[in-house]
């Protein structure tokens, strides 16, 4: 199941998806996606969803050595209805994946997803029955930082990188939908 | 401070099928079908006064030739008299359950529940056996011997 802007029911993004194409790559709308993805990069509110050992590694990224408030990220929102990047940190079990997704789904739209650390991405070195092997099999991931943990050097490098990606993207690409997986409900 | 082994034995008698003393860990090994009894008596008397039930596991002997599979171990402590002891009650794997020990110790209310679940040993009388580590849907029992180390599980991830 692809997450794509097609399966989406509303239409509720910030330029129509019809007034879009008719005008079709008009240079008007592209500067003025230009100067939202300039605010969006610059003040992005971390949701640190944080499980394991790279929490340890991520306190000292957001700490005064390697600083993360240099991007203007510096305010973790512990809500997801006030965040937007939702930084994936630590080894998800399977019985924590269905947190996660309810986490994703419950955040708005535009939200991003950065997998921190080896076990997010792949599984890491539990290749076993209790750990999901990389998050994207249940979240759509916009980018990718191995590492166990990984150097707050390479989790900037991979923040400018999301930057960039932000930066460039059309508001066409809003709402994205909902998480793959979903949680199932409880039996009574 | 007598031989804590020869005061279970002179009690119970033919119902402690084995004992030993290696490395200083004083162990018997009991029949499961009497073993609630025993952890009462071992629990309630003024001589033993075992009142901290330290770990309760077990173990899987599949493959190494021993007529019962699994084996529960239980790990007792008495705090007065800083003594410690070991039983050991073997199960087959046809009739894989055991009475539980709740009634006697709250703390064996999580060690069964996790035996439970990565073994698959019925606790009888607990009074909440379902799985605590793994999610409601897993399929299979992990810590058994024969369990595939590259098993998937159906929930979420790649398929095998």
């Amino acid at each position: 199941m692809a997450i794509d802007s097609k399966d989406n029911v509303s239409n509720a993004g910030f330029v129509d998806k019809r007034v879009e194409t008719a005008l079709s790559e008009s240079v008007i709308l592209t500067q003025v996606d230009k100067v939202i993805g300039w605010g969006r990069k610059y003040s992005f509110f971390l949701y640190p969803f944080i499980t394991a050992c790279c929490g340890m590694e991520f306190m000292s990224v957001a700490g005064p050595r390697y600083d993360i408030d240099r991007f203007g990220a510096a305010l973790p929102r512990f809500s997801p209805r006030q965040a937007d990047l939702l930084i994936v940190v630590g080894t998800i079990s399977h019985k924590q994946a269905p947190i996660l997704s309810k986490v994703y789904n419950q955040m708005a739209e535009p939200k991003w997803v950065f997998a921190y650390g080896a076990c997010v991405c792949s599984g890491g070195m539990y290749d076993n029955y209790a750990t999901v092997q990389g998050i994207d099999t249940i979240l759509p991931v916009d980018v990718y930082v191995p590492g166990c943990p990984p150097r707050p050097e390479m989790v900037f490098d991979g923040l400018i990188k999301l930057q960039d990606l932000v930066q460039n993207e059309r508001s066409s690409k809003w709402p994205r939908g909902q998480a793959p997986y979903m949680p199932r409900e409880k039996k009574a | 401070m007598a031989n804590i082994i020869q005061i279970v034995k002179d009690r119970f008698g033919d119902l402690v099928l084995d004992s030993h003393s290696q490395h200083g860990d004083d162990t018997v090994i009991v029949n499961k079908n009497s073993i609630l009894e025993i952890m009462q008596w071992l629990r309630d008397n003024e001589a033993t006064n075992f009142n901290f039930l330290m770990d309760l596991t077990a173990v899987d002997y599949l493959g190494k030739g021993k007529d019962m599979r699994f084996e529960v171990v239980y790990h007792l402590y008495s705090l007065e008299n800083n003594i410690r002891l070991r039983v050991k009650a073997g199960v087959t794997e046809e009739d894989a359950t055991i009475n539980s020990l709740a009634p006697l110790w709250k703390g064996a209310d999580w060690y069964e529940r996790e035996v439970y679940d990565l073994y698959g040993i019925l606790f009888i009388g607990h009074p909440n056996m379902k799985r605590i580590l793994l999610y409601e849907g897993f399929e299979g029992h992990p810590l058994r011997k024969d369990y595939p180390i590259d098993k998937r599980q159906p929930l979420i991830g790649p398929d095998n």
